[in-house]
């Protein structure tokens, strides 16, 4: 169990770039199924190349947003569907990332990486390892606020919010939606770089169905934790990311297959879409939460 | 302040669609005047404010905002010289975002924006004080979501966002067209304080004739893609709806008769 907790904390900062462009931008973005490998694959091959692990971590970012820099363009520029500018980015990254790693799997057993300090030290799976992880999502979560509270992160947030308006206050709506697709497969890279290094090897497999657990983290955490704020959105996000792994690995202790995981992603987020819409579970939240208004009602 | 010079602009052209909105329009704004466009539907009113915005361009003519050639600049790279509300009270603001952050995004309209915070309490400050100019206690509610606020009230915010800055030009789009009498009259006196506070040269599109002759000093009016009638402030202080409506009536049988001669 504390294993899924040490994956969910490092997979939150996967679901923090998909919250970005997902909740922040409007933008249901498909590249990371892509990205997410491709930075898995930059960090393996820096590393085993003998670069520093913190160094070929930061290189697995920069691509990451490069790819989200491709899926800006081509949806901006090109003016193509945003749902479609993200899957033929993804699809591209199939053949790019197979370029990179040379073979379908990347094993990095004996080398040195980012966690290898917490394994040879025996804190993998103990209060000790999930404290260090947790410092690390946390730390990306408050950049990500911080980010989103300056000038240029208002800009970007109005983007998602009401394009014509910003546009009128002076801002390249395309800019932004090219720089947050960057910043948030940065993020998503930054994340496959780590699990790599984590799990000890890169698969060219590991990133399908990624943007469903992004998702999901995304959803289900909003749902149980809120999003009023900037602030509590994004630790919604982060324990949504726990939450969604500690629940996979409780379906897998009941006896379910880890080939059925895709499955249960899919309907973990169906159940959180639908479920809020169902007027029982709503008067159940009401009483729950007897302080928390109505929002949606109140607008006049 | 503002020049357009024999703007022309054609929709659909080539088609069975094809409408001629803008037929040659020269308007010059001197600095602090405030013209308000009267007309019917179609006439080419909103298609000129669009003009002046960016949200459009003309297929001839220039529009130069105090001595700058923007016409060919997109609607985002010439903001910084234009405020504008919307008709639509929804348009000017974003709903998930609080009224702080809202006016923090208009106050670095056009300006090049850093990673430096968005709201500092100096800014907010300076948005409370702001906000008691309008007089609807929206200053005690600065972390509000704009979303949660009524038409009028997002209105009047709008209007504030689009005068605090300082633009060259205001751009009013029919912005009291769809609010109920009473918040289009406090619509309406707001736009006015705030227009003179400022001295914003302005151009206001208006469907409401009463509202056209009462604010500005300067009525245009327009007919077919044309300005058919422009009245100074000596001739418009003159003018009642009455008067006004006789004049279209007079101008647009003229043309009706032309018509008829020409068949």
């Amino acid at each position: 169990m504390i294993t899924a907790v040490e994956l969910g904390l490092i997979y939150a900062i996967m679901a923090l770039g998909v919250y970005l462009t997902f909740r922040i931008l409007d933008f249901p973005d498909l590249t990371v199924d892509g990205s997410f490998t491709t930075g898995a694959a930059v960090a393996a091959v820096g590393i085993i190349n003998g670069m520093p692990p913190i160094a070929a971590t930061l290189l697995a970012f920069f691509a990451g947003m490069a790819a989200g820099i491709v899926t800006g363009l081509l949806h901006t520029k090109g003016k193509i569907n945003g749902l479609l500018a993200g899957i033929l980015t993804m699809i591209a990254l199939y053949s790019i990332n197979l370029r990179i790693m040379g073979k379908a799997n990347l094993p990095l057993l004996r080398e040195e990486t980012l966690v290898t300090p917490l394994k040879e030290a025996g804190l993998l799976g103990t209060g000790l390892s999930v404290a260090t992880f947790l410092l690390v999502a946390l730390a990306i979560k408050f950049l990500l606020d911080w980010f989103l509270h300056t000038d240029t992160g208002l800009a970007m947030q109005a983007t998602g919010d009401n394009e014509e308006m910003i546009r009128s206050l002076g801002v390249s709506t395309d800019n932004q939606k090219i720089l947050g697709l960057a910043l948030s497969n940065g993020l998503v890279a930054l994340c496959g770089g780590l699990i790599a290094q984590y799990q000890g090897f890169a698969d060219i497999g590991m990133g399908i169905g990624i943007i469903v657990a992004g998702l999901a983290s995304v959803i289900i955490g909003q749902a149980i934790f809120g999003h009023r704020l900037i602030l509590i959105a994004t630790l919604a996000v982060v324990l949504g990311s726990v939450l969604y792994r500690v629940v996979i690995q409780l379906a897998l202790q009941a006896g379910l297959q880890p080939n059925d995981m895709k499955l249960i992603s899919a309907v973990l987020v169906v159940v959180a879409l639908v479920l809020p819409q169902w007027s029982g579970f709503r008067k159940l939240a009401a009483r729950l939460k007897p302080a928390a208004p109505a929002e949606k009602e109140t607008v006049a | 302040m503002l020049d357009l010079s024999n703007i022309t602009k054609t929709f659909f052209p080539g088609t069975v669609n094809e409408r001629k909105a803008l037929r040659g329009v020269d308007l010059h704004l001197a600095p602090g005047e405030f013209v308000t466009v009267i007309g019917s539907n179609g006439a080419g009113k909103s298609t000129i404010l669009n003009m002046v915005s960016g949200k459009l361009r003309p297929d001839t003519g220039s529009v130069v905002i105090d001595g700058t050639d923007v016409t060919r600049l997109a609607d985002f790279q010439r903001a910084k010289y234009i405020g504008r509300v919307f008709q639509d009270p929804m348009a000017g603001t974003a709903p998930t975002m609080s009224i702080e952050q809202n006016m923090a995004m208009a106050l670095e309209r056009g300006k090049r924006r850093g990673l430096a915070l968005g709201v500092t309490a100096a800014k907010r400050e300076r948005f409370t004080e702001e906000l008691k100019s309008l007089e609807l206690g929206l200053e005690r509610r600065l972390k509000a979501k704009v979303g949660l606020l009524s038409g009028g009230q997002r209105q009047a915010l709008s209007l504030l966002m689009a005068t605090f800055s300082g633009p060259k030009i205001l751009l009013l789009d029919e912005h009291t067209a769809a609010l109920d009498p009473q918040r289009a009259a406090l619509v309406s006196r707001l736009t006015a304080e705030l227009v003179e506070r400022h001295h914003l040269t302005t151009l206001m599109v208006t469907h409401n004739m009463e509202q056209a002759l009462t604010l500005g000093t300067r009525l245009v009016m327009m007919h077919d893609g044309r300005i058919i009638l422009d009245l100074d402030q000596e001739r418009k202080s003159q003018m009642t709806v009455a008067d006004l409506l006789h004049e279209f009536e007079k101008i647009k049988g003229a043309q009706l008769d032309d018509r008829t001669m020409l068949q």
